[in-house]
């Protein structure tokens, strides 16, 4: 058991007396304590406000003007009001990013937690090698994204592509996996389920480790074979941890601009884009920068991760209590 | 027996799976090895038979100053990520002030929140300020994505450490500024360690901030060095590759060196022990 302050306070009373003679009365300390707790906060309160809240602030000012170039440096850009946000929402893109952005998104999370637990479990039954091959699946974790980026886009070259290669050799003729509107969303979609399977490999390992084995052996011995197994023990007791690697992922590839980006900048077209990614185009893609509805397209995405983020406070919420 | 013999069957499989999922990562290999001329052959060399070199001399000769400036941005979000970090974390671990679970939670909802829009805001204030294209400015960009996470993680570590510990040290005379140092700081070591490690990858490998805040400066780190290859000679792919390959050293490193602590990074707060 652990000691309450108050506990902790009477104890140092206690042993130092002779200290406690010019030691200020509780309240005092208290305070002092208060004091000290927010001196130690003071660099953590001084940097949101001005590394976080003060961007996001200069954010909603630039959705709510019209920023050009120009206007940034003289500051002088005329006043729109939700004039920005209605110009995205009416555009033909809005409706493409936010399909692009669902499907890319929930895929990829489907998909990465499903490899990750078929693979977490494996991994469960421990045998030679499996330490060392496990730490290995952490590596396209570990690489910067521009790099695996990169790597993925040469291996799905239309011409000297090692993919089109191999299905060459099973008679499939070329697939222009990155160039063409219907397979460019699908090919950033596998090259980013590649990047999170570590991640999700990794958190629902270390959930199955604090699964107790005598649950195991209790179903053995009532005669459950493996599958039974896993659905009636394993999944179940994991679903606290299987709901933050979902909610983790959801909010990490809502987020996602670089992968896709470097390997097909959205394209063609606008087959691959997203919301996060239109947002980056329309900011930094092209010579003429258009900041205002990039910040507008921007804000929307904060609202839509947030709002997926209090959905699941809210359902973790309901379960606690029930 | 039998076990023996299922279990053998189970590293070959373990084998061919992690083949499959490094692929990716032998392909960038053979590839930066791969002569110009070989580039396009078809079908594409499986093995670098006739390895060349002139990827990896490209590197030296071009990269070197991006690479001294990605390491510079690594350890300057390093310092500034632990610098507001962990005394914020010491302060809500064990000083419990008022209004804590609000922090907490605010915390929480600056991971949610796209980089790509923290990268507007930065511009436009950048833009004014005169710090585009400057080192600090990008590590302070950079130490966004890190700090959080910081505070989060030594939050959650500190809160393990006995309050008689921290309770003795003050009865010693100590003040709390002492405490933390001489007491609460070496017994988080690993946390340190952890997070240092996270906020080192995550400003080397950034793209977003570096591409956007950092875009048209004499010193540029790797990631925009790599893109700029990409943009340029789209023939090159043996320097391309060469600099991914380059580029991913760290994080080899750091798996090897410090494989543990990456896990406990991934895993800290997902999962309780």
């Amino acid at each position: 058991m652990s000691p309450t302050v108050n506990g902790a306070t009477v104890v140092a009373g206690a042993a130092a007396p002779a200290t406690t003679a010019s030691a200020p009365p509780t309240r005092r300390r208290m305070s002092s304590t208060r004091w000290a707790a927010l001196a130690f906060l003071a660099p953590l309160l001084a940097y949101l406000a001005i590394f976080y809240a003060y961007p996001l602030y200069r954010n909603v000012e630039l959705s709510l003007h019209d920023y050009t170039p120009r206007a940034f440096v003289q500051g002088n850009a005329e006043f729109l009001g939700l004039a920005n946000y209605a110009d995205v929402v009416t555009s033909s893109t809005f409706g493409l990013a936010l399909r692009n952005t669902a499907l890319f998104t929930l895929v990829s999370i489907a998909a990465q937690y499903a490899i990750g637990l078929a693979l977490a479990v494996f991994f469960h039954h421990h045998f030679r090698l499996s330490a060392v091959l496990r730490a290995m699946f952490l590596v396209p974790w570990l690489l910067p994204l521009i790099v695996s980026a990169s790597t993925w886009s040469w291996m799905l070259n239309s011409e000297n592509g090692i993919v089109n290669s191999v299905l060459e050799a099973f008679g499939i003729g070329q697939i222009n996996w990155l160039t063409s509107p219907d397979s460019a969303l699908w090919s950033v979609i596998v090259a980013n389920i590649w990047l999170g399977i570590p991640f999700n490999l990794v958190i629902l390992y270390a959930g199955l480790q604090n699964i107790s084995g005598d649950l195991y052996e209790a179903a053995a011995l009532d005669g459950a074979n493996a599958w039974q197994r896993f659905w009636r023990v394993t999944f179940p007791l994991l679903r606290p941890v299987s709901a933050i690697t979902l909610l983790l992922g959801l909010i990490y590839t809502l987020k996602v601009v670089d992968v896709i980006w470097i390997m097909t900048t959205g394209g063609p077209g606008n087959a691959s884009i997203t919301l996060a990614v239109w947002s980056y185009r329309e900011a930094f893609g092209t010579g003429q920068p258009d900041f205002s509805p990039a910040a507008a397209v921007g804000n929307l995405l904060i609202v839509i991760a947030l709002a997926a983020g209090f959905v699941y406070l809210y359902l973790q919420h309901r379960q606690e209590r029930s | 027996m039998n076990t023996h013999r299922r279990s053998w069957w189970k590293t070959v499989l373990g084998l061919v799976l992690t083949a499959i999922m490094l692929f990716p990562v032998y392909w960038m290999l053979n590839v930066s090895l791969t002569r110009t001329g070989d580039m396009r052959a078809d079908p594409p060399h499986w093995f670098p038979w006739a390895p060349t070199f002139e990827g990896y001399t490209d590197v030296f000769g071009d990269q070197l100053p991006a690479l001294t400036t990605s390491i510079l941005v690594g350890l300057g979000c390093v310092a500034l990520t632990l610098l507001i970090s962990a005394p914020a974390g010491f302060a809500l671990a064990q000083l419990r002030p008022r209004g804590s679970g609000v922090l907490s939670f605010l915390l929480l909802v600056a991971q949610m929140i796209p980089s790509v829009v923290m990268a507007m805001g930065f511009y436009a204030i950048y833009v004014r300020l005169g710090w585009l294209n400057t080192v600090w400015g990008l590590i302070i960009a950079d130490s966004t994505i890190a700090v959080p996470f910081g505070v989060l993680l030594f939050t959650a570590f500190m809160s393990g450490i006995p309050r008689e510990l921290v309770q003795a040290a003050k009865v010693d005379g100590a003040s709390t500024w002492r405490t933390f140092r001489s007491v609460v700081l070496p017994v988080s070591r690993n946390s340190v360690l952890t997070v240092s490690l996270f906020a080192f990858l995550w400003a080397w490998s950034d793209f977003i901030f570096a591409s956007t805040l950092n875009r048209n400066g004499d010193q540029i780190p790797i990631t925009l060095g790599i893109y700029a290859y990409i943009g340029n000679n789209t023939t090159q792919w043996n320097s391309i590759m060469a600099t991914a390959v380059v580029a991913s050293v760290p994080a080899a490193v750091l798996l090897v060196v410090a494989q543990r602590y990456v896990a406990g990074g991934v895993t800290a707060g997902a999962v309780k022990d």
